[in-house]
């Protein structure tokens, strides 16, 4: 456990040294806060004031938590481990007396934590100040949010991680993680809220585990399922995370198989 | 593989060295065909997905912006083939800071071609073509429940408004490259206005709140890309700040954004040292 925690703390180190890059974050991701607060003013104020039970302080907060969430979820491309795969250097790491998955885990944990802090709060903050946010009303949001959030980037690295184990059956992991990456962003609820969507569509995004990496945190967080309903949802994101982590072993099983080390 | 065609090193032949090189690269992309499919399946859905926030915004409200589906639909589609057409051709300006980092940048300057004609043609990526096909395909499947009426003034406003609208983007692209120069370490800045502007430009732009809706018009006028040409061809009025006969003068904002990215490219390019690469 120890070595996990270090694991995940020196990666936390290591995501604080660009300074520079983190302020280009905030300030980007403020902007687009700014663009996509716009869009859902327009929309709720064209529906009469509220929208599938959104009106402009909720939204605001669903659009600010999401900004704020984007990067310690990181929903993006990531082919890290892949690339390992394809240089070989994924031998070693077999080698070590570290599980593979555990180790990545743990270190994604790590950025996530910096990355929350870091990039996380200040369009958060910016958001508060100029638009303003809803608090949750109860206090019982914050504990389960945590919670939510910490199963949130676990679900998004278990679906990454799986994604860069393709790599030992085919050298073309940036094909399937470009498409992976276009099809995340709108099932996640990241452009609009998963509950705004047409039936048929929401299904689809429920069939997958991608609202449970964002859409779920924000509920949650942002007290649009309180108590009960919160802890329902953190049940379902358990589910998923139990799922993936199966999967991802039985996938990692598979490919330590089909390992073949020409020296070194 | 270039040097296969002996005309090459004439001198006075640029235009065929750079169809030349294109060539290559797209002959180099064709000889992996899954992986092509692929990325162009991506590109495709790209367009498709990014349709999608318009999409579950108008399911649930009739009008968004002022426009109805069909409408926002022609302003999406517009931007989105502008946009995709400059990222064909300038998409490539976004590796900028892996050439800085790895000092690649030296290498290209000591080249007789135009540095920012060498990035352009370095990995020119034919799949971005998909993105580009599904704005065409979406603006002929809306034209016709517009009910436009077609006088010249709006077909020139249709078939040139892509073309001017790719020239703003790229000139974004160009500014962006620019500043890579001075900010190293923190190339996600001009992200804001390059997919910010892409984001903003997509969209009736009578939604933006105010401070945005003027920094996308009149610093970076994303807004004019597609928006307010689509305003004079649907006949519809501007909102605030944005009178619909703008839309006339996008050549001009145009010329406006290469300005800014010739700025950015002057000043970068005085700064340049080099890392003794």
């Amino acid at each position: 456990m120890r070595t996990y925690l270090l694991l995940a703390a020196a990666e936390f180190r290591r995501f604080s040294t660009y300074r520079l890059a983190i302020l280009a974050g905030v300030f980007t991701q403020s902007v687009f806060g700014f663009i996509r607060v716009s869009v859902l003013f327009a929309a709720i104020s064209a529906a009469g004031g509220t929208l599938a039970g959104y009106d402009q302080r909720s939204a605001s907060t669903y659009v600010w938590l999401g900004q704020a969430l984007l990067a310690p979820i990181a929903i993006f491309g990531w082919i890290e481990i892949a690339e390992r795969v394809s240089s070989g250097e994924i031998a070693v790491d077999f080698s070590r007396p570290v599980d593979l998955q555990l180790a990545w885990w743990a270190r994604d944990v790590g950025r996530a934590c910096f990355q929350l802090l870091s990039r996380g709060l200040p369009p958060l903050i910016i958001g508060a100040l100029t638009i303003g946010l809803a608090l949750p009303q109860s206090w019982t949001a914050y504990p389960l949010g945590v919670i939510s959030l910490f199963l949130g980037v676990s679900i998004s690295f278990m679906v990454r991680f799986l994604m860069n184990l393709i790599a030992f059956w085919t050298l073309d992991v940036r094909g399937f993680v470009g498409l992976y990456v276009v099809v995340v962003g709108p099932l996640c609820g990241l452009f609009v809220p998963v509950h705004l969507f047409p039936e048929w569509l929401r299904i689809i995004a429920y069939a997958t585990p991608f609202p449970s990496m964002l859409q779920t945190p924000i509920d949650i967080l942002s007290g649009w399922a309180l108590d009960l309903a919160a802890v329902a949802l953190v049940a379902s994101q358990l589910a998923w995370l139990a799922l993936l982590v199966g999967v991802a072993r039985l996938m990692q099983w598979r490919a330590g198989l089909r390992l073949v080390v020409q020296g070194g | 593989m270039i040097a296969s065609r002996g005309k090459l090193a004439q001198p006075g032949s640029r235009i065929h060295v750079y169809r030349t090189i294109l060539g290559s690269r797209v002959k180099s992309q064709l000889v992996y065909r899954t992986s092509f499919w692929l990325n162009a399946v991506t590109s495709v859905a790209v367009g498709l997905v990014e349709f999608t926030e318009l999409y579950v915004i108008l399911a649930n409200v009739p009008v968004f912006g002022g426009l109805n589906l069909p409408q926002a639909a022609l302003v999406f589609a517009l931007a989105n083939a502008a946009f995709a057409l400059a990222e064909l051709v300038f998409g490539q300006l976004d590796t900028m800071p892996t050439y800085l980092r790895l000092g690649r940048l030296e290498v290209m300057l000591v080249r007789p071609m135009p540095l920012l004609l060498q990035l352009i043609t370095s990995d020119f990526q034919l799949r971005r073509l998909g993105r580009v096909v599904i704005s065409v395909v979406i603006i002929f499947v809306v034209l016709p429940k517009l009910h436009l009426d077609y006088t010249p003034a709006t077909i020139y406003l249709l078939v040139i408004t892509p073309f001017v609208g790719a020239a703003i983007y790229a000139a974004f692209f160009a500014t962006a490259g620019g500043l890579q120069f001075f900010l190293i370490n923190g190339p996600e800045f001009t992200a804001a206005f390059v997919y910010g502007g892409s984001y903003a430009g997509q969209l009736p732009a009578s939604v933006l709140i105010t401070p945005v809706r003027v920094f996308f018009t009149f610093v970076f006028p994303a807004t004019v890309t597609a928006y307010l040409p689509a305003l004079l061809i649907m006949g519809l009025e501007g909102p605030e700040f944005l009178p619909a006969w703008l839309g006339w003068f996008a050549p001009l904002f145009a010329a406006w954004a290469w300005l800014l990215a010739w700025l950015a490219w002057r000043a970068g390019m005085r700064r340049f040292t080099g890392a003794g690469g």
